[in-house]
C-alpha cells in the first residue's frame, strides 16, 4: 500500500456547507483516509491509498455536487497579502500611540502638548497598547526561540524594548525607589514605542520589497492561457487550462495565447514565442511543428494535439528552474551564514557588557547611560541584513536573467559564470544554424561518360545558388551536376554522418531518385564507398582519393577556394576516375558576430572548437570573429582540449549544444547550453540559452558580473553596518566626542538597513547588457 | 569599588556567562525522528522536529506548519534541494523529496538564523 498525503485545488465552494459536502464526498471515495477542504485556501488536502483511490474517482466525486478538483499546478511564490495588512494595521496604532507618547514626553516638543500626555500613567497606557499588542509578534517569537535555546533579532527587539519599557513602568509607579538611588525617574516609553513602531515599518517596507523580488515567476506565471479550446467529437468548447489532457486536440485562433505544448495537426500560423523564449521574430510554423505553451499565435489557425500538460510544458520546466535556483545558496553567502549563526547571542553580550562599563566608569546618571546604550546596542542590531544580502539580489538576477531566455541553474552557476575568462564555442548548431546545406556542385573536366544514366524526373537544377556556384572552368550542363548529386545522394543515404543528410536533402528537393547501393562502407575519417552498377563509387575527403589512387589535380585550385569560404569539401570518385564534388556549408547563426565581438567588448577570449579541417574552421571562425581555432578535434576529444585551455589558468565557459557535448560542457568550468525544442532541463549545463541567441552568453557573463557586485555591495553593506554601528551605539564615540547613538535613531538605521539590501538587490531589475 | 558596581560587575559578567552558556551550550540531544512516507515539522522558534531522517532515494513529503509570526521563519530553504518556499502562517506546506544521496543536508529559515537538518541513510 502506498499511503500519499497530497493537497489539490478544489474550486466552486463559496460557504462552510461547502466544507463539508466536499469533505465527505472525498472521504467516500474508496482508497481515501482523510479529507481535510479548506475553503479560504481553495484546497483539499488528501490521504488516500495510491493504489486504490485515483484523481479521476476523487474528481468525480466532488463533480457530483458541482465542484471541480484538480493538481495544484503551477505554483505562485508569493504569498502573504493578509500578513502585510495586519502588518500595516500594528504599524499605524503603533504611530499613532508612539506620536503622542513622544509629543508628551520629548523635550521642547512636549511644552506644545496637552497636558494629559504629558502624565506618566497616560503614557504608561498608550506605551502598553503598544508593546503588547502592536508588539505581541516579538514576544511569541522570543518565547518560542528561547524554549529551543535559539536567538533570533526578534529576542533583541523584545529584550530591547522590554528593558525600556520595564523601566519605565518602574519609575512611573515607584519613582521614589529610583530617586532614593540617585537615578533620575525619567520614563522612556517613548523609545519603547517608537522603537517597535519603526522596525515594524521596516518589515513592512522589506515585505513589499521582498515581493518585489519574485516578481519574475509571477510575469511567468501570467504567462498562462487561462482556457483551452478543446476539438472534441466534433465540437468545439473551452475548458479550464487545467483539464487539458495529454492528446487532446485544440484549436488556437489568431491573436490567441497556445494553452500548452504540442505539435500541429492542422493548419499554420506565424507564432510569437517572445515571452517564452525570448526570441524576437514570430516563427512560421506547419503541419508536425511543435508549439509552446503560453506563446502568442499571430496570424493563422491550427489545430495541434497536446503533447506536454502542466509541470511538464516548457513554461512549466522554466518556472521550475527559476524556482530551484532561487532557492539555491551561493557559495559567496558562507561567511554570512557563519556570522549569522553567532550574532544574535554575541550582540546580548556585548549589551550586557556596555552596560557594565557604562555602569561603572560612565559619568551620572551612569544607570541612565548604562540602559540607554545597552538598549540601543540590543535595537541596532541587525542580522536580517546579512541574511538577505545573497538571496534576494540571486532571485532577483535569475528571474532577470530568464526573462531574456537564459536559465541559470543555481547560484553557484551565477557566481561562475562572472569569473569566466574564456568561451569556447562549438562550431555546428551553436555558432552555426546546424542545419548544413549544398552550396556547390562542380563537375570535373574529364569524360563524365561513364556515369549511369540519370533516373531524374526533373533534369535542370532548379537553384539560383546552384546556378551561381557554378565553376566557370567546367563546362557541363546540370544534367550532370544532377548526376553527380544523385550518385552522391545514392551513397549518403546510408550515411549517419551530419553533413549526409544535407545531401540527400537536396537530391529530393530537386526530385532525384535513388539508385541502388551495394556493399555500402563507411571509412572512418575518409567518407564511403559502395558499389554502383557494378562500379566503384567513393564519396569523400582528399585522403580517400589519395587511397583510391584517385587524381584531384584539377579540382584542387576549387577545393581550396571553397575550403577558404569555409565549406566542407567532399570530393566524388567513380569507376576510379575524379567526377567532381559536392561543398555543403553550415550557415553561421545572424547573432554569432555579435555575441563573439560582445564578448570581445568585455574582455573574454573566444576560442571554436569543432571536427572540421584547418582551412574550413578558420574560414568560419573568421566569419564570426573567433581567432583561437581548434579544428581536427573528434568530439570525444573535446573535453581534453577543454581541460588543456583550463591549465592555461583560465576559467572556460563551453558552449555547445547539451547533448553531444555533454562531457565537454560538464568539464567546463560553467557549462551553456543551447537550448534543445521544449527540453529545458539540460543536465550537463550550468546555464542554459532558450533563444539560442550567441548573444545571449555575454549577456549571461554580464547579468551574473552584475549581481555579484550586487551582493559584495550587500554584504560590505550589512557588515560594516554592523561592525561599525555597534560600537558606536555602545558610546565607543563618546569618550572622544562625546556622542551617543539615541535607541530611536538606531531603530530607525535598524529598520532602514534591511531595506536598503532589498532596494539594492532590486536595482538588478532595471539593469541593460 | 562600590558595592553595587561589584554586584552590577558580577551579574554582568555572569550575564554573559550564562547567555554563551545558554546557547553555544551542548543542548539536550535531539534525536533524529525517522520519517517514513511523510512528517509534519513545526515552524515555531525553530523546527520541531529540527533533525529528521529520511531514506535514500525514497520520496518523502515534508509539511511545514507555522505557526511563529516572525517574518524570520516565513520561508524555509533546503539548498542542497533547491527550494525555497514561503510559509504562510497557520497553513501547512507540502513538499516532496526524493534524497539520491547519503549525508546530512540543513534547512534554514531565510535568514538562515535557524536550523534543522536532514539525515539521509
Amino acid at each position: 500500500m502506498s499511503e500519499i498525503k497530497e493537497t489539490f485545488s478544489l474550486k466552486g465552494m463559496h460557504c462552510a456547507s461547502c466544507v463539508r459536502v466536499n469533505e465527505r464526498a472525498l472521504k467516500n471515495v474508496q482508497g481515501v483516509k482523510d479529507a481535510v477542504v479548506n475553503l479560504a485556501a481553495e484546497t483539499a488536502m488528501v490521504t488516500y491509498d495510491a493504489n486504490t483511490a485515483s484523481l479521476d474517482s476523487m474528481k468525480n466525486a466532488v463533480k457530483k455536487f458541482g465542484y471541480s478538483l484538480f493538481r495544484q499546478d503551477l505554483e505562485d511564490g508569493s504569498e502573504g497579502a493578509k500578513e502585510i495588512y495586519q502588518l500595516r494595521r500594528k504599524v499605524a496604532v503603533g504611530a499613532f500611540a508612539g506620536v503622542l507618547i513622544l509629543w508628551g514626553s520629548f523635550p521642547f516638543i512636549m511644552d506644545y502638548s496637552p497636558l494629559f500626555l504629558r502624565n506618566f500613567y497616560i503614557q504608561f497606557i498608550l506605551a502598553s497598547i503598544v508593546q503588547f499588542w502592536v508588539g505581541l509578534d516579538f514576544y511569541k517569537t522570543t518565547y518560542n526561540s528561547l524554549r529551543n535555546r535559539l536567538a533570533n533579532m526578534d529576542v533583541l527587539v523584545a529584550l530591547g524594548t522590554s528593558a525600556a519599557y520595564i523601566f519605565s513602568t518602574a519609575v512611573t509607579f515607584f519613582p521614589h525607589l529610583f530617586t532614593r538611588l540617585s537615578i533620575s525617574p525619567e520614563p522612556y516609553f517613548d523609545v519603547a514605542a517608537i522603537v517597535i513602531t519603526l522596525i515594524l515599518l521596516g518589515r513592512l517596507l522589506e515585505a513589499r520589497a521582498k515581493a518585489g523580488t519574485s516578481t519574475a515567476i509571477k510575469k511567468l506565471l501570467g504567462l498562462q492561457a487561462k482556457t483551452a479550446r478543446i476539438v472534441k467529437d466534433g465540437k468545439e468548447r473551452d475548458i479550464p487550462i487545467e483539464e487539458v489532457q495529454v492528446g487532446d486536440i485544440l484549436r488556437v485562433r489568431p491573436g490567441e495565447k497556445i494553452p500548452v505544448d504540442g505539435i500541429i495537426t492542422e493548419g499554420q500560423s506565424a507564432i510569437d514565442e517572445a515571452m517564452v523564449t525570448g526570441e524576437s521574430i514570430p516563427v512560421e510554423k506547419g503541419i508536425q511543428d511543435s508549439v509552446i505553451g503560453a506563446t502568442m499565435n499571430k496570424s493563422g489557425t491550427f489545430l495541434y494535439k497536446a503533447t506536454k500538460i502542466g509541470k511538464e510544458t516548457m513554461l512549466g520546466q522554466i518556472i521550475k528552474l527559476v524556482q530551484e535556483a532561487q532557492g539555491s545558496r551561493a557559495p559567496i553567502q558562507k561567511l554570512a551564514d557563519t556570522v549569522s549563526s553567532y550574532f544574535v547571542p554575541i550582540v546580548m553580550m556585548i549589551a550586557v557588557l556596555t552596560f557594565v562599563i557604562w555602569y561603572l566608569f560612565g559619568p551620572e546618571p551612569s544607570f541612565s547611560y548604562a540602559l540607554i546604550t545597552a538598549i540601543t546596542v540590543l535595537i541596532i542590531a541587525c542580522p536580517c541584513a546579512m541574511g538577505l544580502a545573497t538571496p534576494t539580489a540571486v532571485m532577483v538576477g535569475v528571474g532577470k536573467a530568464a526573462s531574456f531566455g537564459i536559465l541559470i541553474r543555481d547560484a553557484e552557476s551565477l557566481q561562475k559564470a562572472q569569473g569566466i575568462t574564456t568561451v569556447v564555442f562549438d562550431k555546428t548548431g551553436t555558432l552555426t544554424r546546424g542545419k548544413p546545406e549544398v552550396t556547390d556542385i562542380i563537375v570535373a573536366r574529364g569524360p563524365v561518360a561513364s556515369f549511369p544514366p540519370t533516373s531524374a524526373r526533373s533534369s535542370l537544377a532548379s537553384s539560383n545558388e546552384l546556378r551561381a556556384s557554378r565553376n566557370p572552368s567546367t563546362s557541363t550542363t546540370p544534367r550532370v551536376e544532377n548526376a553527380i548529386l544523385q550518385v552522391a545522394a545514392s551513397l549518403e543515404r546510408g550515411s549517419e554522418h551530419p553533413l549526409a543528410e544535407a545531401i540527400v536533402q537536396k537530391a529530393e528537393s530537386e526530385n532525384l531518385t535513388f539508385v541502388q547501393v551495394l556493399k555500402f562502407q563507411a571509412i572512418a575519417g575518409h567518407g564511403i564507398e559502395g558499389l554502383i552498377k557494378e562500379k566503384k563509387a567513393v564519396l569523400g575527403n582528399r585522403r580517400l582519393m589519395e587511397r583510391e589512387k584517385i587524381v584531384i589535380d584539377e579540382m584542387l585550385p576549387a577545393v581550396e577556394k571553397l575550403e577558404n569560404e569555409g565549406k566542407t569539401v567532399m570530393l566524388l570518385g567513380f569507376d576510379g576516375r575524379l567526377s567532381g564534388l559536392v561543398a555543403v556549408a553550415d550557415i553561421l547563426k545572424d547573432s554569432s558576430r555579435a555575441g563573439v565581438d560582445a564578448l570581445h567588448r568585455i574582455g573574454i577570449e573566444t576560442v571554436m572548437i569543432t571536427g572540421d579541417n584547418e582551412r574550413t574552421a578558420r574560414a568560419i571562425g573568421e566569419k564570426a570573429g573567433i581567432t583561437r581555432i581548434l579544428a581536427n578535434v573528434l568530439p570525444e576529444d573535446k573535453e581534453r582540449e577543454i581541460r588543456t585551455i583550463q591549465h592555461e589558468k583560465k576559467a572556460v565557459a563551453m558552449v555547445g549544444d547539451g547533448v553531444n557535448d555533454a562531457p565537454a560542457l560538464a568539464a567546463s568550468d560553467v557549462g551553456i547550453a543551447m537550448g534543445s525544442g521544449t527540453d529545458v532541463a539540460i543536465e550537463a549545463a550550468d546555464i542554459t540559452l532558450i533563444n539560442k541567441e550567441i548573444t545571449s552568453v555575454a549577456k549571461a557573463v554580464l547579468l551574473s558580473k552584475k549581481t555579484m557586485r550586487i551582493i559584495k555591495q550587500n554584504l560590505f553593506w550589512a557588515f560594516g553596518y554592523n561592525v561599525i554601528l555597534i560600537p558606536v551605539a555602545a558610546g565607543v564615540l563618546y569618550p572622544f566626542f562625546g556622542l551617543l547613538l539615541s535607541p530611536i535613531l538606531a531603530s530607525a538605521a535598524m529598520a532602514l538597513s534591511s531595506v536598503s539590501v532589498i532596494t539594492n538587490s532590486l536595482r538588478l531589475k532595471n539593469v541593460n547588457v | 569599588m562600590e558595592l553595587d558596581k561589584i554586584i552590577v560587575s558580577l551579574l554582568g559578567f555572569g550575564g554573559i556567562g550564562f547567555i554563551g552558556w545558554f546557547f553555544f551550550g551542548k543542548k539536550a540531544s535531539s534525536n533524529a525522528v525517522e520519517v517514513g512516507d511523510a512528517i509534519t515539522i513545526q515552524v515555531s522558534g525553530g523546527y520541531a522536529p529540527a533533525t529528521i531522517q529520511l531514506q535514500k532515494d525514497k520520496k518523502t513529503t515534508i509539511t511545514f506548519h507555522r505557526t511563529d509570526p516572525s517574518s524570520c521563519l516565513e520561508e524555509v530553504v533546503l539548498s542542497d534541494f533547491k527550494i525555497r518556499k514561503f510559509l504562510p502562517l497557520n497553513k501547512d506546506i507540502s513538499i516532496e523529496i526524493t534524497p539520491q544521496k547519503a549525508g546530512e543536508f540543513p534547512f534554514v529559515c531565510g535568514m538562515n538564523m535557524f536550523h534543522g537538518k536532514i539525515i539521509v541513510k
